[in-house]
């Protein structure tokens, strides 16, 4: 067994990081810390997991969240998807092994993987909503946010939701709060089989190494660690059965990858951002940005689709000079 | 449990069958997951659904609910073939040699002595022969065709593979893999162990499939030793503790029995308890009965208990009938027989078989108390709530109090775990509004029945007079005080007779263990087994010391473990003949040329010379019973027997409906379903997202799986139209209720005997109160029809009809 996290001291320390550590910082230019912290992971193993939800309730209790009763749609996942209370969600999925002819029920537990290259923070356009420290922790900074859905978009596991009472957006924090006082996740702490444990990377990667040996042995021949190069690794990783199909997983992506359109919407928004003091063409996507704690209408996917295509199709209109101060141009403009 | 949760990580492989540990016992699987990780242990789950421990199970087979026994005896039939058996262990430890009356038998699924009208039989056939000597006659060579060995090998010859297949419906290929498997844990150095509950416990033959199963772990060696053992695991945190401390009709504290009206007098009581030794040399511990029995009545009377009046053995009640089990009592307050009931920490609206025959039973009652920290659906059960419980509130006149109790986590006291464990527990919040403590409301009630009887008088008031209240506040005795009753004190000074200055107990402290009672009235003890919880060095229950030398799994010095902090049962039985444990690597007591040492306390007296002492103690014969005379109403060794509600007939009696031995009420026969009329085989279950009707009070348990739906495979799905998410409705003979369908893969259908069966799951949480959406229960279908030994409800099996209501909602 992975030995658990020891209780950290009752008596009130400094925070383990902080500020200071940030390494990237949405719309925002950070300055790198000279010391950076030992990345920290959240291994979580589908072989071990009984899928009981401790983890969803334990969520729903540390964050003090509350979502609502809901129906029985037929299927074992309630809520029925990640919600802005339900910053994680156990997925069930029924395969058939065609080599076996064996039924697995593979069970996941889904939320934000804390990507080391995180496609929320790229597409974020408001200033410090998303930031990135040192040991890899991903979070979300309401007060910054501007309920744009951008993050959604940026997103390569679709994790992020937008609360429709504070129209800012949700994810899993890794509990940071918990860990800037030295205990693991509350998830992690609840898992009754210890199918989710936490700690350093290179400590998850070799426990992982450990378990995948054991199911080798039982025969899963291509049982593996999840850890997508894709977004350059992530600080939540599976161990899977079958690492060579994680899609049977409920539809985890094969081969993650931010989209395309981040980077260039991003410049998108820039020019966007820079060109609402006069451009009337673009009012509407500005408003979008930086005026509405609302979601992308379909409305405003196309008119950036169509800045995009301009773009993309010679860049005839652009901004005038160099990158004004990435984001916080958007706030300044704000109505 | 023989063993304990955390012994569970010393198993090379975990057999789950007739339960569910991993939705059901989530935190005790975490040591399941520690055999998986560290020992390379196997996981197999024998079950009809594909179940939330088959999915990290290293093999999953089928059953059809109700046909384990087929299942199990085929295993032993296949060990017994493929001569993979324990044998030092069996014939050293087990009543294989022992040789049975001429007169004993089994034919077309009866044993010898069956009397159909009275659904009983005669048992006096079901015995061992007894030697010239007194003692039983045994064959070491197990050639004699009398002895335990043949019997049982002819018994269970019928339970071939392909048998096995035509009743469990389990494919010939997996049952011989899971046979296989189990099979190699007859070698010394691989252990098995047994997980089962409510799987197994609610069927009408439920002790016969846990004697099925430890019949199979007998052979294999498996009991006493570390990673072994027969493991119930209890469905709420202390019912194990309410068996202990005897909340059943036909106990007292300890597993002590009430007499019958048969048994007017004290010496006829004990006559009948003599537990003389069957076998030379033997211990035969319910020797010691009269001292824990008087111990008890001391604990009970005190001073009014006293030789002359036979330790007031009048005041206790005597039993006109075997038991007044909860079917029992329902059955009398249906027939209108009861005028007040008492509903403590019980919901028997839902938890009770037949909903409509309960609520019938209810609202016949003059008056229904209900004490229970949540308001349940029993307090209730007057209130219309549409489709949910639809009745007449004007024609029920029962009155209903309710007493609202603290829960658990806002009092003190000790919970008794599956595992025997007594663990002491301190407030964890403060009880809202008007909750107390049920230790209050009891007192409260005494005191007033006293005041009463004191007053006005009454028929026999002397148990409630004489009751021995000795608390500080009479009016709310402590979690504390109450706990040192059970552990026992010492009445009067006991002297050493060998030197009558010399006091071994002295008057008025408590006693180290049970082997310090005595019969003589010197010593009180309220149950026998408890004692050693709460002793002179002070709350046994409350240490929290998690040292675990050489990490055997036994953390002997954290809380405590009846009987005398032992935490393995048998444990003698973990060496061989000679003493020398079977697996050195898991060795856990061993005779160390003068006395027995080890881990554990062990289970035999220390200084019992190995290979003349058997480790079986409890038992006259020391050890144990593959074959157990007539101790069980329904046949010394297991048989088949399909549930009352089948989709198929009995292929090895066709003429047998069931348990033959079962009690049934006239009424509810009548109520037994057909399979032409219900073609499909339901079973009931809990969720690892709630705890039975607890937690659907909670919101966030609510949120995890709101609303009651049932299971239902493919192909019955689309045999019927049903989608993921329809309405359907599922009756039975009984009772109806509309459910939202899950349409699953991991319920396929079987076959049977030729017969396509199709599996419905029903499971256990909804109601009317609470959080969660409004729902049903199995209870509204399932029969009327006990265990024939103990009476457990047969929840899981039985028939039901379907259809389709409506499609998904979009």
């Amino acid at each position: 067994m992975f030995p658990p996290l020891p209780n950290p001291s009752t008596r009130p320390g400094p925070p383990r990081f902080g500020e200071q550590d940030l390494i990237r910082r949405s719309a925002s230019e950070v300055t790198p810390p000279a010391v950076r912290q030992t990345a920290v992971a959240k291994l979580i193993d589908t072989s071990k997991c009984i899928g009981c939800k401790a983890c969803q309730s334990a969520c729903l209790e540390w964050n003090d969240l509350r979502d609502e009763v809901g129906v029985n749609t037929g299927v074992y996942e309630n809520p029925h998807d990640l919600t802005p209370a339900s910053l994680t969600l156990m997925r069930f999925s029924e395969w058939e092994n065609p080599e076996t002819l064996n039924l697995e029920w593979l069970i996941r537990k889904d939320g934000c993987m804390h990507c080391e290259d995180p496609g929320c923070l790229k597409a974020c356009p408001a200033p410090g909503a998303i930031v990135q420290y040192s040991n890899g922790i991903v979070d979300f900074v309401h007060e910054n946010c501007i309920g744009c859905g951008y993050c959604i978009k940026g997103c390569p596991f679709n994790i992020p939701r937008i609360s429709k009472t504070d129209h800012t957006a949700y994810k899993c924090t890794l509990c940071s709060d918990r860990v800037a006082v030295g205990q693991g996740p509350a998830c992690a702490k609840a898992c009754p089989t210890q199918a989710i444990v936490f700690g350093t990377k290179d400590e998850m990667k070799q426990h992982a190494a450990g378990r995948i040996a054991d199911l080798k042995s039982r025969g899963y021949d291509q049982a593996g660690l999840y850890d997508p190069p894709g977004v350059g690794g992530t600080h939540v990783m599976y161990v899977l059965h079958h690492a060579d199909k994680p899609e049977i997983y409920s539809g985890l992506a094969k081969d993650p990858k931010i989209s395309p359109l981040v980077d260039i919407w991003k410049g998108v928004s820039r020019w966007a951002g820079f060109a609402a003091v006069g451009a009337v063409a673009a009012i509407s996507v500005v408003h979008s940005v930086v005026a509405g704690r609302s979601r992308v209408s379909r409305a405003d996917e196309e008119n950036a689709e169509q800045l995009v295509d301009r773009e993309l199709a010679g860049r005839s209109v652009g901004p005038p000079r160099g990158s004004p101060g990435d984001g916080d141009g958007s706030r300044e403009h704000a109505p | 449990m023989t063993n304990s949760w955390t012994d569970i990580k010393n198993t090379d492989l975990v057999v789950i069958m007739g339960g569910n540990a991993a939705e059901a016992h989530p935190c005790g699987f975490k040591w399941v997951t520690e055999a998986k990780a560290n020992r390379g242990a196997r996981l197999i789950v024998v079950d009809p659904r594909f179940t939330r421990s088959a999915s990290v199970a290293d093999f999953y087979a089928p059953i059809r609910q109700g046909t384990d026994i087929a299942f199990l005896l085929g295993v032993i039939r296949y060990c017994m073939e493929h001569d993979r058996i324990q044998w030092e262990y069996v014939k050293a430890f087990t009543n294989a040699s022992y040789l049975v009356k001429e007169g004993f038998g089994y034919h077309d699924g009866l044993f010898t002595g069956y009397d159909e009208e009275k659904r009983d039989y005669d048992r006096s056939s079901w015995d061992y022969q007894i030697g010239d000597d007194g003692y039983v006659m045994v064959d070491d060579t197990l050639q004699n065709p009398r002895c335990v060995w043949n019997l049982l090998k002819e018994h269970v010859a019928v339970y071939t593979p392909e048998m096995v297949e035509r009743i469990c419906g389990t494919p010939k290929d997996k049952f011989l893999k899971v046979a296989e498997m189990i099979s190699e844990c007859s070698s010394p150095q691989k252990t098995m162990t047994s997980m089962y509950a409510l799987g197994w416990t609610q069927h009408s033959k439920g002790s016969q499939n846990i004697r099925a199963m430890a019949m199979l772990q007998l052979l294999l060696g498996n009991i006493g030793v570390r990673g072994g053992g027969m493991n119930a695991l209890r469905g709420h945190s202390n019912i194990q503790g309410l068996t202990d401390i005897g909340l059943m009709s036909n106990l007292i504290p300890g597993y002590l029995t009430i007499p019958t009206e048969r048994e007017a007098s004290f010496d006829t009581y004990m006559s009948t308890r003599g537990f003389k030794p069957l076998r030379p040399d033997q211990m035969s511990y319910w020797q010691n009965y009269r001292k824990f029995f008087v111990s008890f009545q001391k604990a009970m009377w005190n001073t009014a208990a006293t030789p002359e009046n036979a330790f007031a053995y009048d005041w206790l009640p005597k039993l006109d009938v075997p038991a007044y089990d909860v079917l029992r009592i329902f059955e009398l307050m249906h027939e209108g027989k009861v005028n007040g009931y008492i509903c403590q920490g019980f919901n028997p609206l839902l938890s009770a078989p037949n909903r409509g025959k309960i609520t019938e039973a209810l609202s016949k009652l003059k008056y229904l108390v209900v004490m229970d920290p949540l308001q349940t659906e029993t307090a209730r059960f007057w209130q219309n709530h549409g489709a949910y419980n639809d009745v007449d509130s004007a024609a029920i006149n029962t009155e209903v109090i309710e007493l609202p109790t603290t829960c658990f986590a806002e009092d003190e006291g000790s919970l008794t775990n599956s595992g025997r464990w007594l663990q002491w527990h301190w407030p964890g919040g403060t009880p809202p509004g008007e909750a107390r403590p049920d230790n209050w409301i009891m007192a409260q009630l005494h005191l007033r029945l006293k005041r009463l009887y004191r007053e006005e008088g009454g028929p026999v008031p002397e148990p409630i007079l004489n009751l021995d209240w000795r608390y500080k506040n009479p009016d709310e005795p402590t979690s504390e005080e109450l706990a040192k009753e059970l552990n026992g004190w010492v009445v009067s000074d006991v002297v050493d007779p060998a030197d009558p200055t010399k006091v071994t107990l002295a008057k008025g402290k408590q006693v180290a263990s049970f082997a310090a009672l005595r019969d003589d009235g010197s010593t009180a003890c309220g149950c026998w087994i408890y004692s050693g919880c709460f002793t002179e060095a002070g709350n046994q229950m409350a240490r929290r010391d998690t040292s675990d030398p050489d990490d055997t799994g036994t953390f002997p010095k954290w809380s405590w473990s009846w009987p005398v902090n032992r935490r393995i049962l048998y444990n003698r039985a973990s060496a061989d003949l000679s003493g020398k444990p079977w697996d050195e690597s898991r060795k856990l007591l061993w005779w160390d040329g003068a006395k027995w040492t080890g881990y554990d306390v062990p289970d035999i007296a220390p200084t019992a010379k190995p290979g003349v002492v058997m480790p079986f103690i409890m038992n006259p014969e020391g050890t144990a019973r593959l074959f157990t005379r007539g101790m069980m109403r329904d046949g010394p060794f297991p048989a088949h027997y399909e549930p009352f509600e089948s989709p198929v007939a009995n292929v090895i009696a066709p003429r047998v409906r069931g348990n033959p031995a079962a009690r049934v009420f006239k009424a509810d026969m009548a109520q037994f379903g057909d399979s032409a009329e219900f073609p499909y085989a339901a079973t009931s279950y809990r969720l690892t997202e709630h705890f039975h009707f607890w937690t659907k009070h909670v919101q966030v348990n609510a949120v995890l799986q709101p609303e009651f739906f049932v299971e239902i495979g493919e192909a019955l799905a689309n045999e019927k139209g049903i989608k993921p998410g329809s309405t359907v409705r599922v009756w039975s003979k009984r009772g109806s209720v509309t459910a939202k369908a899950v349409v699953t893969k991991r319920i396929k259908p079987l076959v049977c005997d030729g017969k396509t069966v199709h599996v419905i799951g029903v499971p256990l949480h909804w109601g009317f109160m609470g959080a969660a959406r409004k729902g049903f229960g199995p209870n509204s279908l399932t029969p009327f029809v006990g265990d024939a030994n103990i009476e457990t409800p047969e929840f899981k099996a039985f028939l039901v009809n379907m259809e389709l209501v409506s499609g998904p909602v979009a």
